[in-house]
Formats: structure tokens, sequence, C-alpha cells
């Protein structure tokens, strides 16, 4: 075997997929469930951010919602894409903080010694992801329905195809940060903890797309979140579920999440040219 | 098949057919610059233990993480238990197991935690049972569900070693394994690495800069230098082809370049 091969060797190793143990997946989720039940701090952090930001945009809400009629008739759009945004925002934390954990712990070698494919390593960063998301966001729509009376839930269905959409994009993210700090050692953390703010503006959160200008829209919908973000105002602004942007978004994040983990085996197999799987650190 | 060999030369027949533990046929490994390997071959029989001897930036440890398959070589082949790594790593990857300093057990987790998670990865049957029996052996119970960071660096290592064994591997890896523990302990390590080998007919590959280790455990060494095999042989034909009395006289020479000949009996 020679360290040439490029994409024809990762479609290989794509193939070499199939057989998928739950066991391993489950073990790995083991993993991260000892650790993150062995650290206060840890929890700690996962409920901390998400309960400042409600509470900090539900008062925001509430005093604009007194000042203006607009935002009274739409009321819940600014704490609703807070919750959605830290959907996305938690969903690729929980992804990538599990993966630097093994960083962080030398751990890494261990693992790619051991039986577990990528794939499988992948999926348990994932279920990861659900769990520590589940930690933080719970409480966070809990606050913002006693505090502020918005009850997320009450979106029904179409949080469904919010959260979805969301967690998809906040994966392929996470998939693919995680291939470059796998690549290029502890010294690209910082990309873990950046990244999604680059897509920040783009993804029209807190504003409708039309308020960008002409060619920066073409980029702005080009994001599967964007189609979320406009799908939760036309929920809340005009009562109206848009199925169409759901659809779209969910093409485009399928796509996004074959190329993250072509991209991830690509920079494993880069990884292990370059010897950075025994080096490990920056 | 032994030595430094052309790595153009095109891969034999006997390549595939052979039963060999590991065979490491012109592997070469090229880091920008710097050839850490430089075409070496070997072939270890099964249920043999090979020390992997020489000074830093010898190539020691890029040679063993090629054959586990962490890195890719530049060209060459290595085949484990018949199987060619890393094209075929899902087939022998829960045959084997390793220890290196270059690794670390999550700190958090208790030693029980660590061998759960590690015996569910290797799918181990009987775990439970597997873990009393490994604690038992390496004497782990009074810190097993300690957490591995609060551990002392002999607690650590034969925790690194109960992981390694966890599988029953076929074949062992160990990089360094007596690294920073008091002579008794090490003592005590090796006694259990020669009593595992015995009994499973594992095949053990071994680098260390301990001499004595060496000597006491494996029945064939290879002296690596700056990516190349210098010698290959039992301890004592070695020792006797450099006219020395212990494999660290030796291995000053080679270090050093004090050959004076040596090399014309190498085989």
């Amino acid at each position: 075997m020679t360290a040439s091969g490029g994409a024809g060797a990762t479609m290989t190793e794509l193939s070499l997929h199939r057989r998928i143990s739950v066991q391993r997946i489950g073990a790995m989720i083991l993993r991260y469930w000892y650790l993150l039940m062995s650290s206060w701090p840890r929890l700690l952090e996962l409920l901390y951010w998400p309960a400042l930001q409600i509470i900090t945009w539900g008062f925001l809400q509430l005093y604009i919602a007194q000042n203006a009629n607009f935002f009274a008739r739409a009321g819940g759009t600014l704490i609703g894409a807070v919750i959605l945004w830290d959907i996305l925002f938690r969903g690729q934390l929980g992804f990538s903080i599990s993966f630097l954990e093994e960083m962080w712990a030398r751990n890494l070698g261990n693992l790619m010694m051991s039986p577990l494919k990528p794939i499988e390593f992948l999926l348990s960063l994932m279920a990861m992801s659900l769990i520590r998301l589940a930690i933080g966001v719970i409480p966070m729509t809990l606050l913002a329905l006693i505090f502020f009376h918005f009850n997320v839930y009450g979106l029904g269905l179409p949080l469904i195809a919010f959260f979805c959409n969301l967690i998809f994009t906040s994966w392929s993210v996470g998939i693919f940060v995680s291939g470059l700090v796998l690549r290029n050692g502890l010294g690209a953390e910082s990309i873990v903890w950046t990244l999604m703010f680059g897509i920040m503006p783009l993804a029209c959160i807190y504003y409708p797309v039309s308020v960008l200008p002409g060619w920066l829209q073409y980029v702005a919908w080009s994001l599967p979140p964007t189609y979320v973000f406009e799908g939760m105002r036309a929920l809340l602004i005009e009562n109206t579920f848009r199925t169409d942007l759901m659809l779209e978004a969910l093409a485009i994040n399928a796509g996004l999440l074959v190329a993250s983990f072509w991209a991830f085996l690509a920079l494993l197999r880069s990884a292990r040219k370059h010897g950075s799987l025994l080096a490990g650190g920056e | 098949m032994t030595g430094n060999d052309d790595a153009s030369s095109p891969p034999t027949v006997a390549d595939h057919i052979s039963s060999a533990a590991i065979e490491v046929a012109r592997l070469v490994k090229v880091y920008k610059q710097t050839r850490a390997v430089d075409g070496i071959s070997f072939s270890l029989p099964r249920g043999s233990i090979t020390g992997l001897l020489g000074g830093n930036g010898a190539g020691k440890t890029t040679t063993i993480a090629m054959i586990m398959g962490l890195v890719l070589p530049t060209s060459g082949r290595v085949r484990v238990l018949g199987h060619r790594m890393p094209e075929d790593s899902a087939a022998v990857l829960g045959r084997m197991n390793f220890e290196s300093p270059y690794v670390d057990m999550p700190m958090r987790l208790t030693v029980r935690q660590n061998l759960t998670i590690f015996g569910k990865l290797y799918a181990v049957r009987h775990l439970a049972d597997r873990i009393a029996k490994l604690a038992d052996d390496l004497d782990l119970n009074d810190f097993i569900d300690r957490a591995n960071g609060k551990l002392s660096a002999g607690q650590k290592t034969r925790v690194a070693l109960a992981k390694a064994l966890i599988n029953q591997p076929e074949l062992l890896l160990l990089d360094e394994p007596t690294a920073s523990l008091d002579p008794d302990t090490a003592d005590w390590v090796r006694g259990h690495l020669e009593r595992y080998r015995k009994d499973n007919n594992a095949t053990i590959l071994l680098a260390s800069h301990n001499m004595l280790e060496v000597e006491r455990l494996c029945d064939r060494v290879i002296i690596m230098k700056r990516g190349r095999i210098e010698d290959d042989d039992t301890p004592d034909a070695i020792m006797a082809r450099y006219n020395r009395t212990t494999l660290e006289e030796v291995f000053l020479d080679v270090a050093r370049g004090r050959v004076n000949g040596a090399k014309e009996g190498a085989r």
C-alpha cells in the first residue's frame, strides 16, 4: 500500500463501511457519557450559555414587542430564532467537542488502532451531539415558556422539520471541522469554535433574506439554515408552513453530509500520510 | 526476507502466501525531505518476540505505526496476520493491540470504565470476567475504580498493558512498554509479557531503549539506524558478531559507528 491513491482510495474506504457495529457505536457513546457524568463543569457549560442566551434575547423581544406593532404581531420570532440558532450551533459544538475530547485525551491513536470504523466514530459523535443538545436546549425551551410565554413545542410538526434540517447542517460542519483538526492537530481547534459564526450573517437568523443585497442572497440560499429561518418566520408571522423550503433544505443537507463525510475520510487519509495521528498536538 | 531493499523492486508472490505474523517488504516512509524509514524488509514468525532497537530518530516508531496502519507508507508493503495493511485492517485490528507512549487512556474515566469501553470496541465476550482476570493478573484491583488521571506512572503503564491485552491479541506491538517504570515494576511487566506470549503463542514486537529488557525478552533483535536495518539476528549472535558481552555495548557501537567489520557476518 502506498500513500498515493487520493479520491479513489477514499471511495474504497467508503465502501468498507458496510458492516456497522451498533456495539462499537454504543461503546463510544458510553465513553462520552462517562466523561459527562464525571465532570460537573462540562455539564454546567452545556446549560449555562443557552440559558443566558434565552434570557437576554427574551427580554429584548419583550421590550421590542411593547414598542412596535409588527413585533407584537410576530411574537416569538426573536426567541424562536435564538432557540433554532442554538440547535444549529450547539449541535455542531456537541459533535466537535466530543471529538476534541479524544484529541485532548491523546486517545485518538487507541481508537484508530481499534476495530472502530470512521463511520461508527462519526455516528457516535452524532448521537452525542443530540444528547448534549437535549441537556442544553430542553431547559432553554422551558425557560422561554416560563419567562416569556413562548412555547417552541407549539410550533408542532414543523418544529421537527426545522430541527432535522438544522441538526443535519450542524453535523456536516462538525464532521468537516473534525477532519480539519484531525489533519492539522489542535492548532486548528479555533475553527471548531468559530466556523459556524461565519455563516451566521448569511443564514438570516434574525432578518429576512430580502434585506441582503441581491448577489448575497444567492449565497444565503445555498445554506440550509436560511430555509429554516425563513420557514420559521413564515410560520410565526403568516401562519404558513413552507414545505417547499424544508424540502429544498433537506436536499442541500443531503449533499453537504455526503461531501463532509468524504472530506473527513480524505483528511483522515492525509493525516495518516503525514503522521498526524501520532503527533496530535499543535 | 530481511534487511534493506530497493524500494522499486516489485513484490513477489511469496509476499501474499506467507503465514508470518508480520511481513514488511521494502518499506519506505518519507516526510518531506526526511527518509524516516528507508526500504526495510523483515518477517516475524508467529509466536516470536522481536526487539526493535535504535536511537532516537532511527525509525522504530514510524515502522510500528505503519504496521498498525496509523501511518501510510510512501512505498512498500505491510502484511499483518496474513492481511495487507491498511487495506484489510478491518480483518486484523480486532486480533492485534498495542501500547505506546504516544497515546493515553482517557484521564477522567476510571480504569474499569476504560477497560469496559475498549472491551466493547474489541467485542470481547464475557467482558466482566475478562476485566476481572486482567485486574488479578496485572494487580489492578486496588485502583480499578479510580480515575486514570489519578494513577502513578507505574499504575498507568499497567492499565495501558491491560488495555493492550483486553482482546487477548495474537499480535502485540509495544513501544517502550517499561519506560518510566521503577526496576521492580518493569521486571514484573516483563515477566507478565513472557507468560502471555507462552500461554497464547502470541507474537510480540517490542521497540525499546532498554537493552537488558530486550536481552531478557527477545529471541530476535532488529537494530535500526537512520531508517535502515543495521543488523537482524538473535541477541547472542549479534553480541558475538560485534565481539561484545551486552546489547548495550552493541547499541553504542552502532550508534557511534564503531562497527569494525562486524557487519560482514550479518545476515
